[in-house]
């Protein structure tokens, strides 16, 4: 299958989630804030916390509280 | 008492938070090195008796409240029809629950962070959750399709072809292959954009539970694509939002 994007892209995107294995909801929010520190220190976060990028990719909530507590760290607190 | 320590305190005598709703798995990363001198403050303050956890606490409320405030600062165009004073509730109200759920889990911090990035997470959460479902507060949750791409004007590329025959086949697999419940989150989270947090209170569920559901669901789509002769790999597209 060719890369694809768009509208069709996202939708497919949405239905059928990430490929590969993933993290669980709950195993997402006890490891949160160890991945955003990691990502801001430039540590390989995804490779020190396996399944975390797939999951963030999957459950738009658990992106969003993500997106928020990257952001809050990076400003400092 | 300060206004900020009666407050923190009060909210000891409130309901269980939202974040008690979620399965608690043990947190077992731990950095070798331990947690920093600051945060080993925080948690030495908030085990201690008397005046010197109340201030703790007091403190960490006020904290939760600036971070809960910052989060729904972020969201507040999806609540544009709702009145300041209300959101301040919900600010508030984020930041009790959330001090509630550290208090009730402080066992479970390692140090794998700094202190203050973990009980932000929990703010985080639970200003996200209570957004959301004020947001789709009187909405009613769409069970059918409502957000798959329009058919008219047809595709023009190959690759348009090949996605608009997945998006059939994906359309005729939630019909045969998905359990009545696992279609009616899939199609209503995955598809109509509903927040999880809202089905999951809407089934009186969790998000951890509901996300197991779409994820199964979604394997079952994947599995029976694969059998249809369709080759799925990991380059769709990111999700986004909206």
């Amino acid at each position: 299958m060719s890369a694809m994007g768009g509208d069709d892209g996202r939708a497919l995107r949405r239905a059928l989630g990430p490929a590969g294995p993933e993290l669980s909801c709950e195993e997402c929010f006890a490891e949160l804030d160890r991945y955003v520190e990691l990502e801001l220190s430039g540590a390989p976060a995804d490779e020190l916390i396996p399944g975390m990028r797939a999951h963030l990719e999957g459950c738009e909530a658990c992106r969003s509280d993500h997106e928020s507590l990257l952001a809050l760290a990076e400003s400092g607190g | 008492m300060l206004r900020a320590q009666a407050a923190a305190v009060s909210v000891l005598r409130r309901g269980p938070p939202l974040i008690l709703e979620m399965p608690s798995p043990a947190e077992t990363a731990e950095t070798a090195a331990g947690p920093d001198a600051e945060s080993r403050a925080w948690v030495r303050s908030l085990r201690a008796r008397g005046r010197t956890r109340e201030e703790a606490i007091a403190r960490l409320h006020d904290l939760l409240r600036r971070a809960a405030a910052f989060e729904i600062a972020r969201r507040r165009g999806s609540l544009s029809h709702v009145r300041d004073d209300e959101v301040e509730d919900l600010v508030q109200q984020s930041a009790s629950d959330a001090l509630m759920a550290i208090l009730r889990k402080l066992g479970d911090y390692r140090g794998a962070s700094r202190f203050t990035t973990w009980a932000y997470k929990f703010a985080v959460l639970e200003a996200g959750v209570k957004l959301r479902r004020r947001a789709w507060q009187g909405r009613e949750v769409p069970l059918e399709p409502e957000r798959w791409p329009q058919a008219d004007g047809g595709p023009s590329t190959h690759e348009g072809v090949t996605q608009r025959e997945l998006l059939d086949a994906i359309r005729r697999a939630i019909d045969s292959e998905l359990t009545p419940h696992q279609r009616d989150v899939l199609v209503a989270v995955a598809i109509n954009g509903v927040p999880i947090d809202v089905m999951a209170e809407r089934l009186n569920t969790t998000r951890g539970a509901l996300y197991k559901t779409l994820h199964d669901a979604r394997r079952k789509l994947r599995r029976r694509l694969r059998a249809d002769g369709f080759a799925l790999g990991d380059e769709l597209p990111a999700a986004e939002d909206g």
